[in-house]
């Protein structure tokens, strides 16, 4: 019974904290909700991601804060499921937080609403629609990173480029996870097959994507493809590099999509040695050459503590800190137009629609985000694998963006 | 509730078959029904109201599939795929045909017991992790149906967008307004489920559960009943399915995975097969458990980690202890939270006497 006693005693008691929480909320403080996934279907993003994320913002409050507010951030972890994303919503809500980084695909397309019920903005940025890019019609929903339509047109152009200057009788394969992220770019990509004249065949990988030697097959035994574009989550990516390679086909001539390009990956296939050639899509910086990256070790070292082993995924981790600095930079244009004033969610919302050649020494893209694209142009880089590293291949570019806005148009 | 039977006597058959004979407990009851209504609403904070709503159409889920496995017997892991289908069915009613909620609720419901009858066929034949395995092909096929068909699934996202309910042209949009909608069908499931169970036909689920040849032998159709409970088990889904569109405003079959599937089955195994008050304890326990876990992790954390890998910490204890307080709960007690509580109520209903 004493046990029942005790557990009932420490659970009335972390209540009364949660409720007497919000009383001691500060004048300079602002908040920001994470949403964060380090248990559930993709963990492997988010044990990477949301340190990032941390580390950026504790990298900014100890300068100091955003324009002498501290920024605190309260993170749930949502186990990539749909009722947890609610809860904590209400919670950041709650909590008075300015932003709500939702993460997941299924989770920013249960929250659309309630983000604009409540006006409070959300993120998605690397997933969820690519028609919420649409401003008029999401006003409190910002992709912020290239959606899977500006990435599938930015897949094409790259075959164009490397493949001569021209698509005309070419080939194209697109692989690609079977769920609605996998298929969204189709209808991109059909487009533009009938406007640049190449031939475009689709290949769906079931879940949960471990197994695609038939399809890898298909592809270079029968289809003969000029260029692949794949577009895979979770394990699937490092297994097609594997299935490509195995089957003979040149790596040179492969564009992985947002989701299938971490060292995480091309570790998982069999280090960067064996993906050699291997090229793939990022909205944000790879690597650990930037000042800001310079920065937050500079800060782990002033307290004595070595530089944080997620940094290994440079990727995923430059991403975090990428969707952080977004965050942050809109909540400096809202205090900056209220000259100095606490801001509002709303206010949060339109900093974030003033956005423009924030750049963070190239980490970031040069976005523009206005009050009708959200997604900031659609911005991206192509990093290939060369000498056992992530090495340039463009610099940021836009794609086919008229094609792009006529499908935005015509799905809201 | 916590009663004693001593003085009450029964003088008519309807007293006898009333759902709650005594009348201290139809007072508990009635108390109960006055906090959930009045009290809470008026008292809690949108958050905790958020945070209800979840269980509230979790409840209705769990009752749907504590007919079907702990009633007759019969195991199935497709439960969220028939909410997605109660989910679809509804939104694209609401969105093409323009219906109301009303209409479209109880049509999701039917179109779930359609194909959840279909899916329970093989019970015919088939019995426990075979049955088990026919369902989870199931799932997997309505999962691939509904990605496949734009008919159904409305385009690639496979989203569909639904507008808020209305009750007499007033828009439920707050958590505080869509927790009496949500509640007014929690309490209906709840009312359903307790008159189902001990009518003929629930009679007859036990039946079949306990001794299928047995039941046939006695003269139960197990044809019918089986697909019947399918069908009623379905039912629930579908509108377990129908209540979380109308909650998140989007019909998407991304929330009706597996893995849902399998947190409806812990919920019914911890919160007691074959009983309705288990259904409630398990919905509650699996929805609320990890919340308290992370606020109590992260109230008292800081004490031992820093900030920035407290949120590591939270995630990780929180399924530690979750798991942990599950094999805790089911050593303490194998038949679910249900048979807890009526141990404890068994304790007090004599005490101070033990005898």
């Amino acid at each position: 019974m004493s046990q029942r006693v005790r557990l009932g005693i420490s659970l009335s008691l972390g209540l009364m904290g949660l409720l007497l929480g919000p009383a001691f909320a500060q004048d300079k403080e602002l908040v920001i909700g994470m949403q964060c996934d380090r248990t559930g279907a993709t963990q492997i993003v988010g044990t990477t991601l949301c340190p990032a994320y941390h580390d950026y913002v504790a990298l900014v409050n100890s300068k100091g804060g955003v324009e002498g507010y501290k920024i605190k951030v309260i993170e749930i972890d949502n186990e990539y499921k749909v009722p947890p994303a609610m809860e904590a919503h209400e919670r950041f809500k709650m909590e008075g937080a300015v932003i709500d980084s939702v993460y997941g695909t299924p989770q920013i397309a249960a929250l659309n609403k309630k983000l604009e019920e409540d006006k409070i903005l959300g993120t998605s940025p690397g997933f969820g629609t690519a028609a919420a890019a649409d401003g008029k019609k999401y006003p409190y929903t910002f992709p912020i990173a290239a959606s899977y339509w500006s990435q599938g047109a930015a897949a094409v152009k790259f075959a164009k480029d490397k493949l001569g200057g021209s698509l005309k009788g070419k080939k194209i394969a697109y692989l690609y996870y079977d769920n609605p992220a996998g298929k969204e770019p189709i209808a991109v990509l059909e487009d533009l097959a009938a406007s640049e004249g190449f031939e475009l065949r689709t290949f769906a990988v079931p879940a949960p994507g471990v197994e695609m030697a038939a399809q890898a097959l298909d592809i270079t035994g029968r289809f003969k493809p000029d260029f692949v574009i794949t577009h895979l989550f979770g394990r699937s990516p490092s297994v097609s590099i594997k299935e490509l390679k195995g089957k003979g086909f040149p790596l040179s001539k492969v564009v992985a999509l947002v989701w299938g390009s971490a060292e995480a990956d091309i570790n998982a296939a069999g280090g960067f040695g064996t993906a050699e050639g291997y090229s793939c899509m990022q909205f944000a910086g790879v690597g650990h050459e930037y000042p800001v990256i310079t920065q937050i070790n500079a800060m782990y070292k002033a307290q004595g503590k070595e530089p944080p082993k997620e940094q290994a995924n440079s990727v995923i981790y430059n991403r975090g800190v990428f969707q952080a600095a977004i965050h942050l930079e809109a909540i400096r244009n809202a205090i900056k137009a209220k000259g100095g004033g606490k801001p509002t969610g709303e206010e949060v919302k339109s900093g974030m629609e003033q956005i423009k050649d924030f750049t963070l020494d190239g980490l970031v893209p040069p976005l523009n985000i206005t009050p009708e694209d959200h997604e900031g142009g659609g911005w991206v880089q192509i990093w290939t694998v060369k000498g056992g590293k992530f090495e340039k291949a463009t610099e940021w570019f836009q794609a086919y963006r008229d094609v792009v806005k006529k499908h935005i148009t015509a799905t809201n | 509730m916590l009663h004693r039977e001593s003085g009450v006597f029964k003088t008519s058959y309807a007293a006898d078959m009333a759902l709650y004979p005594l009348p201290i407990a139809r007072w508990t009851v009635a108390a109960v029904l006055v906090i959930f209504a009045v009290v809470l609403p008026l008292s809690l904070h949108e958050y905790y109201l958020s945070i209800i709503n979840l269980v509230l159409i979790a409840i209705v889920g769990a009752l749907g599939l504590n007919i079907l496995v702990g009633y007759t017997g019969q195991i199935s892991v497709g439960h969220a795929a028939f909410m997605s289908v109660g989910a679809y069915t509804a939104a694209n009613l609401a969105v093409h045909l323009h219906l109301p909620f009303w209409v479209t609720l109880p049509a999701g419901g039917l179109m779930a017991a359609l194909i959840g009858a279909i899916v329970g066929i093989p019970s015919l034949r088939i019995k426990g992790l075979y049955l088990a395995i026919a369902t989870l092909a199931s799932q997997l096929i309505i999962e691939w149906v509904i990605n496949h068909t734009p008919a159904i699934s409305g385009g690639a996202q496979a989203s569909i967008e639904v507008p808020r309910p209305t009750v007499f042209g007033v828009e439920l949009k707050s958590q505080g307004e869509l927790y009496f909608f949500l509640l007014a069908f929690a309490v209906a499931a709840v009312i359903a489920t307790l008159n189902i169970v001990r009518s003929r036909i629930g009679r007859a689920f036990v039946a079949i559960r306990d001794q299928d040849i047995a039941a046939e032998i006695i003269g139960i159709n197990i044809f019918r009943y089986k697909l019947l409970s399918f069908a009623i088990s379905s039912f629930y889904a579908g509108v377990c399915g129908v209540l979380y569109t109308y909650y998140f405003g989007i019909a998407n079959y991304e929330a009706f995975q597996i893995v849902v599937s399998i947190d409806y089955l812990a919920m019914i195994i911890i919160g007691g097969l074959g009983s309705v008050l288990g259904s409630i304890f398990g919905a509650i326990f699996v929805t609320m458990l990890p919340i308290a876990i992370r606020i109590l992790v992260e109230t008292f954390g800081g004490y031992f980690w820093d900030t920035a890998a407290l949120s590591a910490v939270a995630a990780s204890m929180r399924l530690i202890i979750f798991g942990l307080l599950i094999i805790i709960f089911l050593v303490l007690e194998p038949e679910g939270l249900n048979r807890l509580w009526r141990n404890i109520r068994n304790y007090f209903r004599v005490w101070p006497f033990s005898y």
